[in-house]
């Protein structure tokens, strides 16, 4: 533990993403928020929880998510047919968040962020206890603009990194925080054969870590407890949405136990 | 600030997947910009293919019949193809073809963009595959069949709302799958930096043209320079030249729909706000939470949800005037130029002749106004006689 604790001027700080990756590899699992009612989301963050995630990534749904596969698009759809909205989310996170121990973070599109104001957005993110922020359409040469409002917030813009990167590896995994989101292969979210992912994922998480520290999550397609192991024996975590989207959507508002088993089995795997 | 700025508008608001190759297309596009083997071969197609230079024709009757200003149309419409559109795509697909690529992707509302892309990918050697919305894909039958002849392949978007944003969505998905032997063509002034650039860029012969030809016939420039404006590609393409000369008015006519105080408008400007999606911050029809509206028009050319960030930049700064115009007025304008003076013409370009019709009787005799006709209306005809309550389909 001790390693990671800063000294900052004074107050003693840990951002909480840093748990995520102490000591263990981390599994992350993401839940659109509101599929299919938000209600549930609350039940389900807990079952998330229970089943040993070490952080939980929420979507925000958008009317149009371009990194999103079919399976998220959907459910963004399921949601905000019950016209859930930010503050919706926000209150959603703020009743729980005295019994969720395990990091949040937010998983959105800009416009979302954007259009609820940076400053007041980022300013409710720490009042209801969001650690970090995930957008997709948000590349390094446009992040100035939100890093600049959400460290205020103690909030950290998590940076991606994907097969393309190429030169740009080093580059933005110098001013990475939090953890760095490795996008495991080309085109959008959802589930994966092995085949399609990219070959080059090792190389590329040697490349981060000879330039910082920031741990490094896989994520895009990953399925099976198979794939989770693979990844984690080189990266420090796995990042599995679509598969668990998947579950919501075949068992609607009863999704617990279904929920709870497959991602035992997914956080065992990386354990 | 990134590149590709226009005021605050602008930038390049993409997955990182994409950002190296819209780097490489921005050095692609500077080194053949400034290419002369490039630039000839353009020419070339764009005089023997599209046929270009388009007419600046005067539209004497309609000018006497308003009884104001004289009024010249630049005949887009008579281009291959039918619309301006083929400007911008013999651009981009030589450019495609030039860097390496293998096949071109577009989306496409209507269909003119993407019968132009297709046109262009079967002349040039390059596979194709459309993105069209379902809604529209049913809708523009026709055109779907059109551009299957030209060997390329359809792919109806069953997303969201259906339509011409949904399109565009699928083929940014479809281009992060698939970024090393394919291009995006882009078919507005909209998307991430450098398209809005590239886009205004190859549309600009436009305004290129008209300025000499005005000069020529009139001596003089044009009081007021007008175009129908949706993601706004023609309608850049018609000021571009003309933005330096502070004379000239500049007005974009964008679709009102069924008016802009109903929910049913494409309106961008009179009802939008300030957000950031498909890849530019601009101007977006939205809700208080962010989420992209609905939109409507009867032109599925216009039915776009946002406008290209140099638009809103010209907005913002006052360099140009934006209007709504109503489906009713457009279909009145659409008719009255076939009556007139026989040009049956885009229910998008009858947009900006219906404001001409409101403004021309109210300026002097020796005042001149442009109107880009951006298209022809042979594709709008069924849906025009639908709208009078007559029973016809194609």
């Amino acid at each position: 533990m001790l390693p990671l604790l800063q000294d900052t001027g004074g107050k003693i700080f840990m951002n909480k993403i840093a748990q995520a990756f102490d000591h263990q590899k981390a599994f992350i699992a993401f839940i659109t928020a509101g599929d299919p009612i938000i209600d549930k989301t609350k039940d389900y963050i807990h079952t998330l929880q229970d089943a040993g995630v070490s952080l939980i990534e929420i979507g925000i749904p958008f009317s149009d998510p371009i990194a999103e596969g079919p399976t998220i698009q959907n459910a963004n759809v399921r949601a905000l047919k019950h016209h859930i909205h930010t503050d919706h989310v926000f209150d959603m996170v703020e009743d729980i968040k005295d019994d969720i121990r395990i990091p949040l973070c937010f998983m959105t599109y800009l416009n979302v962020v954007f259009h609820y104001g940076y400053d007041r957005f980022f300013k409710r993110c720490q009042e209801v206890g969001i650690s970090g922020i995930i957008i997709p359409d948000l590349p390094y040469e446009e992040a100035k603009e939100v890093r600049d409002v959400c460290e205020n917030y103690d909030v950290t813009l998590i940076s991606m990194i994907a097969p393309t990167s190429k030169a740009r590896v080093e580059m933005i995994a110098k001013e990475a925080k939090g953890f760095i989101y490795l996008v495991s292969s080309m085109g959008v979210t959802g589930t994966r054969e092995n085949a399609s992912f990219s070959t080059n994922l090792k190389e590329i998480t040697d490349t981060i870590r000879s330039v910082t520290s920031t741990p490094v999550a896989v994520g895009f397609g990953i399925n099976t407890p198979e794939q989770v192991k693979e990844f984690t024996s080189y990266a420090d975590g796995a990042i599995v949405g679509s598969a668990i989207v998947n579950i919501v959507a075949e068992h609607g508002e009863h999704a617990e136990e279904a929920l709870y088993n497959y991602v035992k089995a997914m956080t065992d795997a990386c354990r | 600030m990134s590149k590709g700025r226009y005021g605050d508008f602008g930038g390049q608001y993409i997955p990182e997947t994409l950002m190296n190759e819209i780097h490489h297309l921005e050095d692609a596009y500077e080194f053949y910009k400034n290419d002369p083997g490039f630039q000839q071969e353009l020419d070339t197609l764009l005089k023997e293919y599209a046929g270009r230079p388009s007419l600046l024709y005067y539209a004497e009757k309609m000018t006497h019949d308003l009884g104001g200003a004289k009024i010249y149309l630049k005949r887009e419409d008579l281009n291959h193809t039918g619309a301006h559109k083929i400007n911008n795509v013999l651009g981009q697909v030589l450019m495609a073809k030039k860097m390496g690529k293998t096949r071109v992707i577009a989306e496409t509302g209507a269909g003119q963009h993407g019968v132009a892309t297709a046109t262009a990918a079967a002349l040039l050697g390059l596979e194709c595959e459309i993105f069209m919305g379902k809604e529209d894909t049913d809708r523009q039958a026709l055109n779907v069949y059109r551009m299957e002849l030209l060997g390329a392949k359809v792919n109806p978007v069953t997303t969201g709302t259906m339509t011409l944003k949904d399109a565009v969505n699928e083929a940014m998905r479809e281009w992060t799958k698939r970024v090393d032997d394919t291009l995006y063509v882009l078919g507005s002034v909209m998307g991430p930096h450098p398209f809005p650039m590239i886009v205004r860029d190859f549309q600009s012969v436009i305004s290129k043209e008209a300025r000499e030809q005005i000069l020529d016939k009139e001596g003089r420039l044009p009081d007021v320079v007008m175009a129908c404006v949706g993601g706004g590609s023609n309608a850049a393409g018609m000021f571009y030249n003309f933005i330096n000369d502070a004379e000239v008015r500049l007005i974009g006519c964008e679709a009102a729909g069924r008016g802009i105080h109903t929910m049913e408008t494409a309106a961008t400007i009179a009802t939008g706000s300030i957000g950031v999606f498909h890849g530019m911050k601009s101007l977006f029809c939205q809700d208080e939470y962010g989420q992209i509206a609905p939109v409507y028009s009867i032109s599925a050319g216009l039915d776009y949800p946002g406008i290209g960030p140099e638009h809103a930049y010209w907005h913002e700064s006052g360099r140009a005037d934006y209007v709504a115009i109503t489906d009713d007025e457009a279909v009145d304008a659409f008719e009255y130029l076939a009556r007139t003076e026989g040009i049956i013409c885009a229910i998008e370009s009858a947009h900006a002749v219906a404001h001409a019709i409101k403004i021309a009787p109210q300026m002097a005799k020796d005042q001149i106004i442009i109107i880009c006709l951006s298209g022809r209306g042979d594709k709008d005809v069924a849906a025009i006689a639908r709208y009078r309550g007559k029973d016809l389909h194609e």
